[in-house]
């Protein structure tokens, strides 16, 4: 029997095996027939709790695992930090106390520092999911990334990955180098070189390469990953002007051309149209970024199942 | 003599050929008691229920030049017992491809014993439509005494008086090496 995932919280994705990978993912695929239902709704967590604990401010990947957890009849609250004992001065830890003795089943973090939810995982008895910390890690984008490609190319091993843009801040850059070369992709990472790291090729044992240009990382690839400009960066002189960035690093259809004819572009949202992604490229056909936010929900549903019941 | 599980083999209770008679005869009475093949719906219960239900289908086809409707249900997210199970349930695809409102849907399992598998088919049924009817067919019954619910079974195969430490395992030739029903008995 096939035992996908049978750990009680989703940290990362560095830590996972390519068959507990797959297992999620094969779930997720089956829980998207439920949100196709006239009824989006299955009683599976009825009496579960579900709490949101967001530290940085998100509308696509909160509104996400609260669907995802009210699909499966879970209860879900949202926190958000404007709200938060936090801004009162209360730790980190305290918070995750205070929060563990309602009896929560699952607590779904975001933190602007790396190693929060690894954190909160010592001291809480709720099952912890990583809704992304810091530059480190965004599992669950990953994952819904994943079932994207699957979803268009059939499979991963074997697939040419480009993902361009700031790869030193991104923890979706990151938990999608972990994924997707655990699975047999080779990546292929390009950006502004203060942005791009050379050592970065570290991050894992094999199949990454940081290339020198943006056009070297597109050439022949099969999927073509963009990643958010964090505009509040600009100030830190990363790179001169977004104008300067869009001419440089944005994805064009010219430079689209590059990568092979059936390639498919994702991007994690939301997008800064005319600046890392022109707007005839996000909405081509080869653009899959909706879809990536509709699997999003299935594959949250799957991680919540997998983590307080399933698993 | 005792299989990977460490259950103890007891009895053979029925071979290819009697299931296939019992198959059989299970679309008959389907047939005859639905006036026939129309607004027909054989819904299989994951995991051996599917194969019976297409084998039913089949069956049906032949009698009647009509082929009925066939869809697959998966009781995972239905379940009343997930967070006592804890070994970890694979969660499969439900396909009812076509509308289930106004249909005669039979339900279609390999062995009713609690009953609870049909009270989570039958949950989930009602979250895709208002069928006219719904029935149930069932390869093996162990009998109402280990019933947990009131549910009984319009169709059987065999009846097969059981202990609560014996277990049946119905063999299909999609999953199994061969095709058969078997009375084992789990280890004191």
């Amino acid at each position: 029997m096939e035992k996908p995932f049978r750990r009680r919280d989703l940290l990362g994705i560095r830590d996972l095996s390519a068959a507990e990978i797959t297992g999620i993912l094969n779930t997720a695929e089956n829980f998207r027939e439920i949100n196709q239902r006239e009824i989006k709704k299955v009683p599976t967590l009825r009496g579960k709790t579900v709490i949101n604990l967001f530290f940085e401010n998100s509308t696509r990947t909160r509104t996400s695992f609260e669907l995802a957890a009210k699909r499966l009849s879970a209860d879900a609250v949202n926190i958000s930090v404007s709200s938060s004992s936090v801004t009162k001065g209360e730790t980190l830890v305290d918070t995750a106390l205070n929060l563990d003795a309602m009896q929560p089943d699952c607590i779904v973090v975001r933190h602007g520092s790396a190693g929060v939810p690894h954190q909160l995982a010592k001291v809480s008895r709720a099952a912890i999911v990583n809704a992304g910390d810091g530059a480190n890690e965004h599992p669950t984008q990953a994952l819904l990334d994943a079932m994207t490609i699957r979803e268009h190319k059939g499979t991963i091993e074997g697939l040419e990955v480009a993902i361009l843009g700031d790869i030193l801040h991104s923890r979706v850059a990151r938990s999608n180098i972990h994924l997707l070369t655990k699975l047999g992709a080779r990546v292929r990472v390009a950006g502004p070189k203060t942005l791009v790291p050379r050592d970065f090729e570290h991050l894992v044992e094999k199949d990454l390469t940081v290339c020198p240009h943006v056009e070297d990382a597109i050439r022949g690839a099969d999927v073509v990953m963009i990643l958010r400009i964090q505009r509040e960066r600009q100030d830190s002189a990363y790179f001169p002007t977004l104008r300067e960035y869009s001419i440089h690093y944005g994805l064009t259809n010219e430079r689209l051309d590059l990568a092979r004819k059936d390639a498919i572009v994702l991007h994690p949202g939301p997008m800064n149209r005319g600046i890392e992604i022109a707007s005839e490229v996000a909405d081509s056909s080869r653009s899959l970024i909706l879809d990536q936010v509709k699997y999003g929900v299935a594959v949250r549903m799957a991680v919540l199942y997998l983590a307080t019941g399933g698993g | 003599m005792a299989d990977q599980y460490g259950l103890i083999e007891k009895s053979k209770i029925m071979d290819s050929s009697r299931m296939t008679r019992a198959l059989s005869r299970l679309a008959s009475e389907i047939v005859e008691d639905n006036h026939g093949a129309r607004d027909l719906y054989i819904v299989g219960i994951r995991r051996r229920g599917v194969p019976l239900a297409q084998r039913i289908v089949e069956k049906i086809a032949e009698l009647e030049n009509e082929t009925p409707h066939f869809g697959i249900i998966d009781i995972t997210l239905y379940r009343d017992d997930l967070s006592t199970v804890g070994a970890n349930p694979i969660v499969n695809r439900t396909e009812l491809t076509h509308d289930i409102e106004g249909k005669n849907i039979i339900l279609v399992d390999d062995v009713l014993y609690t009953g609870r598998t049909i009270r989570a088919a039958l949950d989930q049924l009602m979250d895709f439509g208002r069928p006219n009817r719904v029935q149930l067919a069932v390869l093996i019954d162990r009998g109402k005494e280990h019933r947990e619910l009131p549910i009984q079974a319009d169709y059987i195969g065999k009846t097969v008086p059981t202990k609560r430490t014996e277990i049946i395992k119905v063999m299909l030739k999609e999953y199994d090496d061969e095709e058969s029903v078997w009375i084992y008995e789990k280890p004191a």
